[in-house]
């Protein structure tokens, strides 16, 4: 064995869950300071492969290999022992405990009985002098930023003495500027001798910074490449499976009346925090206007003040000319407003019901449905018989539990009850959110083609190329206001990411 | 046959038959710890119960109020909540029936009788909707609440029977006329205490599967009570939901106070403590399921164990408390479903292999 | 209302307390590890029942003064024992922890008043005990109405209120709190940082059932002196309004449990009052019940409860 050996090698991983083989036979290797991008689509496998090099899941078949020596891991800390670190998508991190409380915990230095916060805040305080990571040690975790937040994650493997660091789609929740800061961060991480293994389905990241890319599909590997020799197009054929463009086909909008208005919306929320600061909007019959924007920058308070599940404290919320500001959520749903909520699972759906009864969730109570206090069963399930014809929702029968389909199923599912309702005005958020290529095209098809029909359409998202693709036009929403207009033809990720951050102000360029 | 083989190998009913036996497994072993002989025990309990008319229809009494509790937990847990409180709403219901019964006194019967039955199940209900709008309205935790409505209902009632229904000298209200007893079944069943409420508790869980699985209002609840989030997005008024479903329960609890009032007992006593027909309830509740009919047939189980288990005492001598070491093993047993499931792999893989080959 | 009556007041609320306290403390463990402990009365019941037979047996056999703590000692061990059924059904086979809490209650009525009849020849309630006597602090039980009502109190009442003062440290300044808190708000971070989830979540469980047990023996050898089928009744459940009504936090749960001591132990002397006299006793013994109430409906929502209380942790789902 030559000094040369792989930092990790994984041989053969084969892993299956009850019904599907997640990973099949799949081998990997990882070159000390390289930064090693794992391609695929959501639901490819990526994440079970990194939760098996992480002692989180156990191969059922395979062999892994550090520094050229047979390893089994079988629980996190062995992970850590073998000075691997895992900067988890969803952070994992303890809202109510300090900067520090999270890093140390687990490895806390002592004084006696007492955690000695001091010389673990001085520890914090030097890892991220060496990095460049800036952390506040004593702010709690639910009072600093997502980015913040981010480093936090990666000091806590660097205070575990990682040496192989694996991130988890790491820039979902970040604007445009700090995925470029952390981009900096991962380069010098490796040139202070680290190796890295990069979760994502970003074809431009990979680019942009990795040095070999390995693309999985259903489980398996179907190619290793030196990220110098490939392109994005070839990437994303390998990933996908066929040819595939991420242009979406839309006509010129044809753009009518103006549908839902918000005027100066304010709303605080339970702490008395001000989360809408005077929100000014318009979307207009037949075009869809996406929002851009930052986790966390009123994007959720805003869906609920229009669906009338917040209160709001002034201003004005309008559709079709009809004031609905603080109304209930079933006047407004009765005023042809269709919600596709972000979190489906909690707000979407009651997962324990079948299809057939989900598919009426919002219209059970109004004839056909109902008659006189009873549910007309036969006419329920036909409805559903309908929609799931109608937009292909794969179900083996309408009497099965909406939690056992798929998520882009589930999603389906929704899409149908929405726009089966035929709304003026259809608010749709995060509707890609984990979904493979497929349905995520089924999707924003669905959209558009609302659109053509002349629905008003409000688009939120998180994915900028989502935004920039489906929407007719942009609004940047941050800190409960909107601060910019834009027609995506005009701008740029650098501009909108500006915006996203709050540095540069730009209203009504494209308003109306 | 085959539609037969489909219902018995859903795990549904195997892992409640399955608990079921290992819970008395557990009472056996418990028995011959304490040194006593659990066959003899247990036949002496299912002699007590089968043994006479008289006892059989004695153990239908017991039953009868096990059936509403078990109903009324049964109906919160199905809208999301958690009734420990069905012990306070018979209370209330049995006061209230109380109340009725004697100050209406000359009331002719066709009238009284149902005045009483509606007024406890009213307020049962009632009593229960306390617990549900402090939920609704400030999100108070209804195990905290209704525990608490348990103890203020005991003091409640106790105060109503002695300073308005008090039988001179004695400890409890004085004779209430209104009765649900079955006179017409006494030559039949030796003067054992059959009442109409056991056909009211019937009633009472057709009315729960047909409200709950047939009604817009039903569905509601049950959206309500598997997501509430889901539920107030599609335009649910989720408090107003889970006060009614409160009501409905405490109503369940409500009548099964009438039951014991107007069928059993014909006056009421001044309890010293609560007198547990709630905390009953909760085992039915879980060991049926929350279904109508699982809750039904765990009432006639638990009714035969309780009422059973004094026969266990002078048959074989063995506490009656060990009764309900039995009831509590068997709902460990299902809610660790996990044991169960452990428990049988071995057969399951079994069966599996033999399909392979 | 003279100032001797008031340090007796003071020193009742304090007996009342003490049980509520320990039960409480015992709540706070199992519930920052995010496991749902409504099973508090059944372990204080096995903990009185415990205290009673130990303490019964070590009384005969001569061990006088020592006798009662031979009894703690039993009440915290079948405590343990107790909880532990909790703890496997709820943690390991993730069974729903409310369930498994009513269960607790349930195995402890039956199995307590089993043994009871079981170890005294079928009678329904041990043998009454002599129990804890209470120890003046020298010097300072001098002090008026302090001195009455705090400084001459059974020891029992002293330990609780050490164990609060313990517990606050062990909660918030040692690496075990800092983890067992961790479990309890984000089970999967901690797990991802090498913590043993699943094994915190047991000694939070289990430390309940012992401070439970300790609960349960307070009432038998410092209240009841015997232990039956109403020995605990109630106070289970009223440990656990203290521990929410404190915000899961030792201090806060100490001050709920005084309150709710204040309030059961004011019903002997409020009829010394002559204004009391015109109300029914019924409406007296209703008191802390309806403050209970009120309490909640003025104090904290769930805001201040773990976040991942009464969500069995499985590493699978993400």
């Amino acid at each position: 064995m030559s000094a040369a050996a792989p930092v990790v090698e994984l041989k053969q991983i084969t892993k299956r869950f009850p019904g599907i083989v997640a990973n099949d036979a799949i081998s990997l290797t990882l070159e000390k300071g390289e930064i090693h991008a794992l391609l695929g689509e959501n639901g490819a496998g990526k994440s079970t492969l990194m939760n098996i090099v992480f002692g989180l899941y156990q191969p059922d078949e395979g062999s892994i290999e550090i520094d050229g020596k047979p390893v089994i891991i079988d629980n996190p800390n062995k992970a850590i022992e073998l000075g691997i670190g895992m900067v988890h998508q969803h952070f994992k991190l303890v809202d109510p405990f300090t900067v520090t409380e999270n890093i140390v915990l687990g490895m806390e230095p002592k004084k006696g009985l007492k955690i000695d916060y001091k010389s673990a805040a001085e520890q914090v305080r030097k890892l991220s002098e060496q990095y460049g990571l800036q952390v506040n040690p004593n702010a709690k975790i639910h009072d600093i930023s997502v980015g913040m937040q981010q480093r936090v994650e990666i000091m806590k493997t660097l205070y575990r003495g990682a040496d192989i660091l694996i991130f988890d789609e790491p820039t979902a929740v970040l604007t445009p500027q700090e995925i470029t800061e952390l981009m900096a961060i991962m380069k010098r991480l490796v040139a202070e001798g680290k190796s890295i293994i990069l979760i994502t389905h970003k074809l431009k990241e990979i680019m942009q910074i990795s040095d070999r890319v390995t693309i999985i599909r259903r489980g398996k590997v179907i190619d290793t490449v030196k990220t110098a020799n490939t392109n994005p197009n070839e990437l994303a054929e390998k990933m996908v499976g066929r040819d595939v463009t991420f242009k979406v086909d839309k006509r010129p909008a044809q753009v009518g009346t103006s549908v839902l208005k918000m005027t100066n919306v304010h709303s605080k929320n339970k702490d008395g925090v001000s989360v809408l600061n005077g929100l000014n909007f318009e979307v207009k019959a037949g075009e869809i206007l996406g929002i851009a924007g930052v986790d966390g920058n009123g994007q959720s308070e805003l869906i609920q003040a229009i669906t009338g599940l917040r209160k709001i404290d002034s201003g004005s919320i309008t559709v079709s000319g009809k004031e609905i500001a603080n109304l209930s959520p079933r006047k407004i749903s009765e005023m042809n407003v269709s919600h596709i909520p972000e979190d489906r699972h909690k707000h979407g759906l009651v997962l324990d019901f079948t299809v057939s009864e989900n598919m009426v969730l919002e219209t059970y109570y109004k004839s056909p449905y109902n008659q006189s206090g009873f549910l007309k069963q036969d006419v329920i399930d036909k409805h559903a018989e309908d929609l799931i014809k109608q937009f292909d929702v794969r179900t083996p029968s309408i009497e099965n539990k909406a939690r056992s389909l798929s998520g882009g199923n589930q999603q389906k599912a929704i899409i149908a009850r929405e726009i089966d309702k035929n709304p003026t005005l259809l608010i749709a958020a995060q509707p890609t959110r984990g979904l493979d290529v497929g349905a995520i095209e089924f999707v924003q098809k669905q959209l558009i083609a609302q659109r053509d029909q002349g629905k008003a359409v409000l688009l939120i998202s998180f994915e900028l190329d989502e935004i920039m693709n489906v929407s007719d036009r942009i609004a940047v929403i941050y800190e409960g206001q909107i601060v910019g207009e834009v027609f995506p033809q005009d701008t740029n990720d650098q501009e909108l990411g500006l915006m996203m951050a709050g540095s540069l102000k730009q209203g009504g360029k494209a308003g109306a | 046959m085959h539609r037969l083989k489909k219902i018995f190998a859903t795990d549904s009913y195997i892992v409640p038959i399955v608990a079921i036996i290992m819970g008395f497994l557990v009472g056996a072993v418990v028995m011959l710890i304490g040194g006593y002989d659990p066959i003899a025990a247990y036949s002496a309990l299912f002699k007590r119960v089968f043994g006479s008319p008289y006892d059989f229809g004695e153990a239908v009494r017991e039953m009868t109020p096990l059936m509403f509790t078990g109903l009324a937990v049964a109906f919160a847990f199905r809208s999301g909540m958690f009734n420990i409180g069905a012990d306070g709403q018979v209370l209330i219901g049995m006061t209230a029936a109380s109340v009725v019964g004697i100050k209406l006194a000359g009331t002719p019967s066709f009238l009284l009788v149902p005045l009483a039955v509606i007024a406890a199940g009213l307020c049962g209900g009632i009593w229960a909707g306390i617990a549900g709008y402090l939920k609704a309205k400030r999100g108070i935790n209804e195990v905290i609440t209704t525990i608490m409505l348990n103890w203020i209902a005991l003091y409640l009632s106790n105060y109503i029977v002695k300073h308005f229904l008090l039988l001179k000298g004695q400890n409890r209200s004085v004779d209430n006329p209104a009765s649900l007893s079955m006179t017409f079944l006494n030559s039949l069943f030796d003067n054992a205490r059959v009442h109409w409420g056991t056909a009211l508790a019937l009633c009472a869980a057709l009315f729960f599967y047909v409200f709950l699985w047939k009604t817009k209002q039903g569905y509601e609840m049950r959206a309500v009570g598997l997501n509430p989030h889901a539920a107030e997005y599609a335009g649910m008024n989720v408090g107003r939901n889970v006060v009614k479903a409160m009501f409905i329960s405490g109503a369940f609890a409500g009548l099964a106070g009438a039951g014991e009032v107007l069928g059993v007992f014909h006056y009421q006593s001044i309890f010293a403590a609560s007198p547990g027909y709630g905390f009953d309830g909760i085992a039915v509740a879980l060991l049926g399921l929350t279904h109508p009919l699982g809750v039904i047939l765990a009432a006639i189980l638990y009714g035969m164990l309780t009422y059973g288990s004094a026969g266990m005492s002078f048959g074989a001598d063995v506490p009656p408390e060990l009764i309900r070491i039995v009831i509590g093993s068997i709902i460990f047993f299902i809610a660790a479903q996990g044991i169960v499931r452990w428990v049988l792999k071995p057969f399951y893989f079994k069966r599996k292999k033999e399909k392979v080959l | 209302m003279d100032l001797q009556t008031l340090g007796q007041l003071l020193n009742t609320t304090l007996v009342f307390s003490t049980a509520l306290i320990f039960a409480a403390l015992g709540g706070i463990f199992s519930e920052r590890s995010g496991v749902v402990n409504i099973g508090l009365e059944g372990l204080m019941m096995f903990g009185a029942f415990a205290a009673a037979v130990g303490g019964y047996y070590a009384q005969d056999a001569g061990m006088g003064a020592w006798a009662p703590w031979v009894g703690v000692v039993c009440a915290m061990a079948v405590g343990v024992i107790g909880s532990l059924i909790h703890a496997v059904a709820s943690i390991t086979f993730k069974a729903d922890q409310t369930i498994s809490g009513t269960v607790i209650n349930f195995l402890a009525a039956g199995s307590t008043l089993y043994m009871v009849k079981l170890f005294f020849e079928g009678a329904g309630e041990t043998p009454l005990l002599e129990g804890f006597k209470k120890v003046p602090v020298p010097g300072l039980s001098k002090i008026p109405v302090i001195g009455e009502g705090i400084f001459n109190s059974y020891p029992t009442t002293y330990l609780a209120i050490v164990l609060v003062i313990v517990i606050y440290f062990v909660l918030f300044k040692t690496p075990f709190g800092l983890r067992l808190r961790a479990v309890g708000e984000h089970p999967s971070a901690a797990d991802t940082l090498g913590v043993n989830v699943n094994k915190m979540r047991y000694i939070g469980v289990m430390l309940s059932g012992l401070l439970a047990g300790i609960g349960g023996a307070t009432i038998t050898l410092t209240t009841t002196g015997t232990f039956a089928h109403n020995t605990i009744s109630g106070q289970g459940f009223i440990a656990i309004a203290a521990m929410i009504f404190g915000k899961w936090n030792p201090l806060g749960a100490f001050g709920a449990a005084v309150f709710f001591g204040f309030s059961q132990a004011i019903r002997n002397y409020v009829q010394l009052f002559e204004w009391s006299k015109s109300i029914p006793q019924e409406f007296i013994f209703m008191i802390p019940y309806v403050l209970t109430i009120i309490v909640l409906v003025s104090a904290v929502g769930r805001s201040a409860a773990p976040k991942a209380l009464g969500e069995p942790y499985d590493p699978g789902k993400r």
